[in-house]
């Protein structure tokens, strides 16, 4: 993919920024992303990383509470922010006439947020609601990234519900919010990124004049989340009472993708090999052949791949009929493993997945929203938002060799298996998130 | 997980007081600057000798070319519609199984190797088929498309094996609290008329044989009637003739059999749907609304953004913002082959389902009685005109659009000229629209949830049949 033009500049107060002129349409992106996820959040306060993301999102110096949705959509903007375990992200898309109200909406957000008891009680509620419709109120929610990751992991940052218990984020203060602001949402630990309509020398002098003065505050270096990966199988059941159908997933380690990032990028291939289109390997053994399983899927990362630092987690899913033993499905899993650890890949399924990338990023960088994010996540976690438009070659230079290597990784052994079971008549009620292991 | 809590030490902090303020005080909103217009599009929208509609569009930021197929595909009969929606069900899903050229895993690898990907969909209306490919691809993409247009065998084996999967996929759609509502909306709006039966019954589908699936595929999935739109990096002319060619083969004496039309929606007490232990409730209500081309839209779609079609409108900030009784509150025009519904969306806990009905009861009355002015209204008019420009910026919201306005006989000319519409409605217009469409009185609708929890309250609310 042909690199657009890429400025990367860092404010004295620390802010790293990312400018990406493109002037194909008249639309900017702007998101912030700040060094904290859930992974960073304190015992007793789950939950608490996305319960603040609602909360900057309810005033600051300049602006009243409902005063930043307003802003942006009477400048026919759209904005959002979501939690992820390493960081967390706020943008906006607008029309390229409101990229200076944008930068100002972010920076008087990152200086002087309002943090009310009033709006914490509201956004409980509201978050509360939010885990009813996403967890506790359906089938699979929360599946697999809620219940997967107390399998597979022993120490709290890894292993915790970060969407959180409701008894913890209940027992949330206004002073748990100063002491996370203070903590976390220093300029020096946000990347600020800017796509789209703009001059680079004008967005430059506006980012200058709006996040100039937000005070430089010292960070304290950020801690490892490293531990061991397994050395058995694990197992962990968790009952769904609304689930029809059994399912599973599961879970192994992936190599750190900052130190060994094509070592990771063999396993975004191996997953396309194993489950992405109707002649993947999982699809064709699975779902066509033995007919074990209703739908299957494989992928880096529990939100995605390149979205989060060490550990990271590579997983299989299926939904499976109730006539099916969850042994049968890993058996079969295992054995399509084997079969590629000892032939490799052709050569054509390895064009097939490169070919279905490229696609794949190049539709990413059409979207305002997926390339302004793509660019800020890349530039936080790997120091190099170059790197978006250097994926397509690189996941092309994997090896048939590589896959062989990922594909032998993937022991019985060293993986951690989650089976979903339907419970048609539990009482929903007691099955609240972080209640798992 | 660990077994003990250990006490971490609070980092030194200021208090949340000194944080959210700063020596040089509140600072002035910076003004919007002048807008660049989007560009021309460069647009060619035909039809071809065998009747297919083909909507080409260039929009060239990266390799990519999007294909979106509309084909109408209503029931026969509404004595048939059960058994249509069944078979229709299983073409969909056997479409891309097989040709007497290709066999499933074939046209996986040939649409890979461009970068490509198809998917079918099928709904009362239509069986849509979508996908996109790197633009150097495109031939390949046509190809493929022609040959399961022309040549999809629906074997006897792969339709088992689908059929077989839908059953279970059909189980696993009607546990999800948002299929369980919206089913009982469409019974609750339309009765026994074709346009309900959105997810098939599972026992029908069981009995679906490969012969069917072929009998309604060369009988319904028909050129004329249908759309085809083509969206990225490519020469429109050039692209139309591609298609001329390729699609040469698909032909049909016969137009595509639309749905028919459906009855108005007519306000009337919602109906309470007993979910028994759910935590959550599903609220969804529903009244008659009209088409794009209806001269009074403009105004109706300002009226619905500032009840509750984004944000910063007056249900959100009322449930969400001010009493936290949901996280998600919408409401949206939905388009059926007949003009348009409205349906009002909301998913809150147990405890504050009947106050939120109650809530949004209140805000459709205030809408018409004290409508929308000012600034309330220029932020609506602003979002609707930037939203409309962002979500068209991509080639794939741009191609989906497109679609969705050419299955209303719309096309590029009508996104052109939107823009100077919604800024040339008046204010007298939408409180118009709003006293008219956002009458209580015209709404219907249901709720699904614990229905031992929520009846006392609305048997004291009123204006609810309680199962």
């Amino acid at each position: 993919m042909a690199a657009p033009e890429l400025h990367r500049f860092t404010l004295p107060n620390g802010l790293r920024v990312v400018l990406a002129p493109d002037r194909s349409a008249p639309v900017v992106g702007v998101s912030v992303h700040y060094d904290v996820g859930f992974r960073s959040e304190p015992e007793g306060r789950t939950g608490f990383a996305h319960l603040f993301e609602h909360l900057m999102f309810q005033g600051s110096e300049s602006l009243e509470k409902l005063a930043h949705f307003r802003h942006v959509q009477s400048s026919g903007g759209t904005f959002n922010g979501s939690t992820h375990p390493d960081y967390t992200d706020y943008y906006q898309v607008l029309p390229s006439a409101a990229l200076e109200r944008a930068l100002f909406l972010e920076a008087d957000r990152m200086r002087a947020p309002k943090l009310t008891q009033e709006n914490l009680r509201n956004q409980i509620d509201v978050v509360k609601e939010e885990i009813r419709l996403n967890v506790l109120n359906r089938p699979y929610g929360g599946f697999p990234w809620i219940w997967l990751p107390p399998v597979l992991y022993k120490s709290f940052p890894n292993a915790h519900n970060g969407y959180g218990d409701f008894t913890d984020l209940e027992q949330a203060t206004v002073d748990d919010c100063a002491a996370f602001f203070d903590t976390y949402y220093a300029p020096s630990n946000a990347v600020l990124t800017v796509a789209g309509d703009f001059a680079p020398e004008q967005a430059r002098e506006l980012v200058e004049r709006h996040f100039g003065d937000v005070p430089a505050r010292q960070v304290a270096p950020r801690p490892s989340f490293a531990e061991a990966p397994p050395t058995s199988e694990l197992r962990g059941v968790h009952k769904d009472p609304h689930a029809p159908l059994p399912a599973l997933a599961v879970g192994y380690r992936l190599p750190d993708p900052a130190t060994d990032l094509d070592g990771y990028l063999a396993y975004l291939v191996l997953s396309g090999l194993l489950t992405d289109g109707d002649g993947a390997r999982l699809q064709q053994r699975l779902v066509h052949r033995d007919a074990l399983v209703t739908d299957v899927g494989s992928g880096c990362g529990l939100f995605g791949p390149l979205e989060a630092r060490d550990p990271d987690t590579f997983t299989v899913t299926a939904i499976h009929s109730d006539q099916v033993e969850p042994d049968r499905v890993l058996a079969a899993l295992d054995e399509e493993l084997d079969k590629l650890a000892q032939a490799g890949p052709s050569a054509e399924e390895l064009a097939k997945v490169t070919a279905r990338w490229a696609a794949s990023l190049h539709k990413e960088h059409d979207r305002m929203v997926s390339r302004t994010l793509g660019l800020g996540s890349t530039e936080l976690l790997f120091g190099s938002p170059e790197l978006l438009y250097e994926l397509p070659e690189r996941i092309a230079a994997v090896s048939e060799s590589d896959v062989v290597t990922a594909a032998k990784a993937l022991r019985p052994d060293a993986r951690a298996v989650l089976t979903v079971a339907p419970a048609a008549s539990a009482d929903s009620t007691t099955d609240l998130p972080g209640g798992a292991a | 997980m660990t077994d003990t809590v250990t006490t971490q030490p609070v980092p030194p902090h200021r208090t949340a007081e000194e944080i959210g303020r700063t020596p040089l005080g509140p600072r002035p909103l910076p003004p919007l600057g002048e807008q660049r217009p989007a560009g021309e599009l460069s647009s060619v929208d035909t039809v071809l000798p065998n009747g297919l509609r083909v909507i080409a569009v260039r929009r060239a930021a990266v390799p990519i070319v999007e294909v979106r197929l509309r084909i109408p595909f209503g029931s026969p009969s509404a004595a048939d519609a059960p058994g249509h929606a069944a078979r229709a069900e299983v073409l969909a899903n056997t479409l891309l199984t097989g040709t007497a050229r290709r066999d499933r895993v074939q046209l996986d690898t040939d649409l890979a190797l461009v970068g490509g990907d198809l998917g079918t969909v099928v709904d009362p209306e239509r069986l849509s088929i979508g996908g996109s490919a790197l633009a150097s691809g495109l031939d390949t993409l046509l190809d493929v498309l022609a040959d399961v247009l022309t040549g999809a065998v629906h074997s006897d084996e792969e339709t088992a094996r689908e059929r077989d999967r839908l059953v279970e996929r059909i189980t696993l759609a009607r546990s999800q609290p948002s299929v369980i509502a919206r089913e009982a909306l469409q019974r609750r709006r339309y009765g026994d008329h074709p346009f309900s039966v959105e997810v098939p019954e599972a026992a029908l589908v069981a009995q679906v044989t490969a012969e069917q699936v072929r009998d309604l595929h060369r009988g319904s999935v028909l050129p004329r009637g249908s759309v085809l739109v083509l969206v990225g990096d490519v020469d429109p002319e050039r692209v139309v003739a591609q298609v001329g060619g390729a699609l040469s083969g698909w032909a049909g004496q016969d137009a595509a059999r639309e749905l028919s039309p459906l009855p108005p929606v007519v306000g009337g007490d919602l109906l309470l749907v007993d979910r028994p232990g759910a935590v959550q409730s599903q609220i969804r209500l529903s009244s008659q609304a009209i088409a794009r081309t209806d001269p009074r839209y403009p105004a109706l779609q300002l009226a619905n953004m500032v009840f509750g079609g984004f944000f910063s409108s007056r249900l959100v900030e009322n449930i969400r913002e001010d009493k936290g009784y949901t996280y998600s509150a919408r409401s949206y025009l939905e388009f059926t082959p007949s003009g348009a519904t409205l349906l009002v969306d909301a998913d809150t806990a147990s405890e504050v389902t009947a106050a939120a009905v109650l809530e949004t009861r209140y805000e459709l009355g205030r809408l018409g009685l004290v409508p929308p002015a000012g600034e309330e209204l220029e932020t609506a008019r602003r979002y609707a005109v930037g939203s409309l420009l962002t979500a068209t910026s991509s080639q794939a919201g741009l191609a989906s659009f497109l679609a969705n306005l050419a299955v209303a006989g719309l096309g590029v000319d009508w996104l052109r000229g939107y823009p100077t519409r919604l800024a040339e409605v008046t204010a007298e217009q939408v409180a118009q629209a709003a006293l008219e469409f956002f009458a209580p009185s015209a709404f219907t609708g249901v709720v699904v949830g614990d229905a031992g929890r929520l009846a006392p309250q609305f048997h004291a609310l009123g204006g609810v049949t309680l199962p």
